[in-house]
C-alpha cells in the first residue's frame, strides 16, 4: 500500500513537533483558515516520530507566522519547531521557547478581573511550567481555566 | 512603595512594619500626639463602602497629624460616569500624597499602582487582596500571644471563598506556623492554597470540628460563613451550629489561647465569649489603627 504523504509547500510555514492531539488547537489559536483564503492547510495528527513517539504536524501555505503567534504556540506546544518556507526552501527555522511572562496575549478568565473592564492596560500573565503549563494573571492572581480559549 | 498584595512582602518587611506599628500604639490610643504626617494628605477612594476599614485609615492618618479626603462610595463620582479607574487614580495622585483604594474588582490595586506616582495602599479589591487586614491580623497574633513565629493557628469557617484567610495562611506559613484548616467539606481551603503553603514548608492539617484543636491551638481565627453559599437553608443552619465558638467549648481551651475574627460577626461567636480572656477580636479591630499608621508612615517616607 502506498503511504499517503503531505505535499511539500512552496511558500508558507511548517509547524512540526506539536504535542500529539494538539494540532487543531494550534489551528484555532492561529485563526486559520482566514476568511476568503483558499491556501492549502495540511494537518497531520499522531504521526509516528523518533523524537516524540507521536506528534502532530501542520503545514500552512502562504502564511508566515508573526512573533506574537509563535509565542502563543509555545503555550500549547512547547516543543514545536517552526520552519518558514520560501520557494520550496527553508528560509528560517525557529524553536519556540516558553516565556516567563506574557504581555497582551492572553485574556483573564476571571470576569471580575480589572483587566476585563476596559481599562487602558495590557494583560500580564506569569507562565508556570510544571506538569502542565499554567497561566497566572498578574492582576487578580488567578489561574486561567482554559489556555486555548484565553489566547484564541 | 505600594501596598498591593501580601505576597509582595518578605518576612523581614513584615517584621519591620509590625515593629513600627508597636511604636505607634500610644499615639493610636490617644495617649501621645504626633505631627509626623503634618500637611500630608491621604485620599480614600472607596468604590464600594466599607465603613470599618475607611474609619480605621482615617483615624490612623488624623492621629499622625495628617488630613484625609475622598469618597465613601462611588455614587456621584466620575467613575459612575464611565471614567476609567486609571484616570481616577491619576487625578487623585495629583491631589494627595498617598491613596487608599477599595474597589470591587480584583487586581484594581495593582492597576492603580501602575498609574499612580504616589503610593497606593490596597484596602481590599473585590475577592482579591486585602493586605492591611493580614498585617493587622499578624500584629494581633504577635501582640496577644507574645510572638509570631511557630504559632499553632486554626483557621475556621469559609476557607474557600474568603481571600482574607488565604492571605493570612500564606503569611503565617512564612512565620512557620502550624496550620489547621477547619471547614465544612464544600468550603475547605482550595487545593492551590494548600499546595502553596506546603511549598513554603508548612504541613497543614484539615479538620471538621473546632473540638479537634481546642486543646492545642494558640489562635483560633474564625470567619463568617455566608448563608448564600448553601442552596439548602437547613444545611446552612447545621453548619452554622457546628462552627460556633461558645463558652462551653472554651472550657477545654489552652491557656493563653486567643480567638480572632475579622468582624462583623454574626453568630460565629456567642456574646458570652466577649468577656472571656480568650476574646481578642475587638482588640484586633483596634490594632488596625497602629498597623495602618505604620504603613502610612513607611510609604510616605519613600524607599523600602
Ligand atoms: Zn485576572
Amino acid at each position: 500500500m502506498k503511504e499517503m504523504k503531505i505535499q511539500p509547500i512552496k511558500n508558507g510555514t511548517v509547524i512540526d513537533h506539536i504535542e500529539p492531539g494538539m494540532a487543531l488547537k494550534v489551528v484555532r489559536i492561529l485563526g486559520i483558515p482566514e476568511p476568503e483564503s483558499h491556501s492549502t492547510i495540511s494537518i497531520a495528527m499522531f504521526v509516528k516520530s523518533k523524537k516524540m513517539k507521536e506528534k502532530d504536524l501542520l503545514k500552512i501555505e502562504d502564511r508566515e507566522l508573526k512573533q506574537k503567534e509563535v509565542n502563543k504556540i509555545s503555550l500549547i506546544a512547547p516543543n514545536a519547531t517552526i520552519v518558514i518556507i520560501k520557494d520550496y526552501n527553508v528560509k528560517k527555522k525557529m524553536r519556540v521557547s516558553l516565556p516567563e511572562v506574557i504581555n497582551g496575549i492572553a485574556r483573564c478568565s476571571n470576569p471580575n478581573c480589572i483587566t476585563n473592564k476596559g481599562e487602558p492596560l495590557e494583560t500580564e500573565f506569569s507562565v508556570e511550567n510544571g506538569k502542565e503549563i499554567r497561566l497566572r494573571c498578574l492582576y487578580c492572581e488567578r489561574y486561567v481555566t482554559d489556555i486555548v480559549e484565553s489566547i484564541a | 512603595m505600594h501596598v498591593v498584595s501580601i505576597r509582595d512582602f518578605s518576612k523581614k518587611d513584615i517584621e519591620r512594619i509590625l515593629n513600627v506599628a508597636e511604636k505607634m500604639l500610644p499615639i493610636a490610643r490617644g495617649e501621645k500626639t504626633s505631627d509626623l504626617l503634618k500637611n500630608r494628605i491621604m485620599a480614600t477612594l472607596f468604590f464600594e463602602p466599607s465603613t470599618r476599614t475607611r474609619l480605621s485609615f482615617e483615624s490612623a492618618m488624623l492621629r499622625l497629624g495628617g488630613r484625609a479626603l475622598g469618597f465613601a462610595d462611588p455614587g456621584g463620582t466620575s467613575a459612575k460616569k464611565g471614567e476609567t479607574l486609571a484616570d481616577t487614580i491619576r487625578m487623585a495622585a495629583a491631589y494627595s500624597d498617598v491613596i487608599v483604594l477599595r474597589h470591587p474588582q480584583e487586581g484594581a490595586a495593582k492597576l492603580a499602582a501602575r498609574f499612580s506616582d504616589k503610593p497606593i495602599i490596597n484596602a481590599g479589591d473585590g475577592a482579591g487582596q486585602h493586605p492591611t487586614q493580614t498585617l493587622l491580623d499578624l500584629f494581633t497574633i504577635r501582640k496577644e500571644t507574645g510572638k509570631l513565629n511557630k504559632r499553632n493557628v486554626a483557621l475556621v469557617g469559609d476557607l474557600k471563598y474568603g481571600r482574607t484567610v488565604h492571605s493570612l495562611a500564606y503569611a503565617l506559613a512564612m512565620f512557620d506556623a502550624k496550620l489547621t484548616f477547619i471547614a465544612p467539606p464544600t468550603l475547605q481551603m482550595p487545593e492551590e492554597m494548600i499546595a502553596t503553603v506546603k511549598k513554603m514548608g508548612a504541613k497543614p492539617e484539615l479538620a471538621n470540628r473546632v473540638e479537634d484543636v481546642i486543646g492545642t491551638a494558640d489562635v483560633i481565627y474564625i470567619t463568617r460563613i455566608q448563608k448564600e453559599r448553601f442552596p439548602d437553608p437547613s444545611e446552612y443552619k447545621k453548619v452554622a451550629e457546628i462552627y460556633k465558638i461558645t463558652t462551653d467549648l472554651l472550657e477545654d481551651a489552652k491557656k493563653g489561647m486567643k480567638i480572632m475574627h475579622p468582624l462583623p460577626r454574626v453568630k460565629e461567636i456567642t456574646q458570652e465569649v466577649d468577656s472571656t480572656k480568650y476574646a481578642a477580636y475587638f482588640k484586633q479591630a483596634f490594632y488596625g489603627v497602629p498597623t495602618r499608621m505604620a504603613l502610612l508612615k513607611l510609604v510616605t517616607e519613600g524607599g523600602n
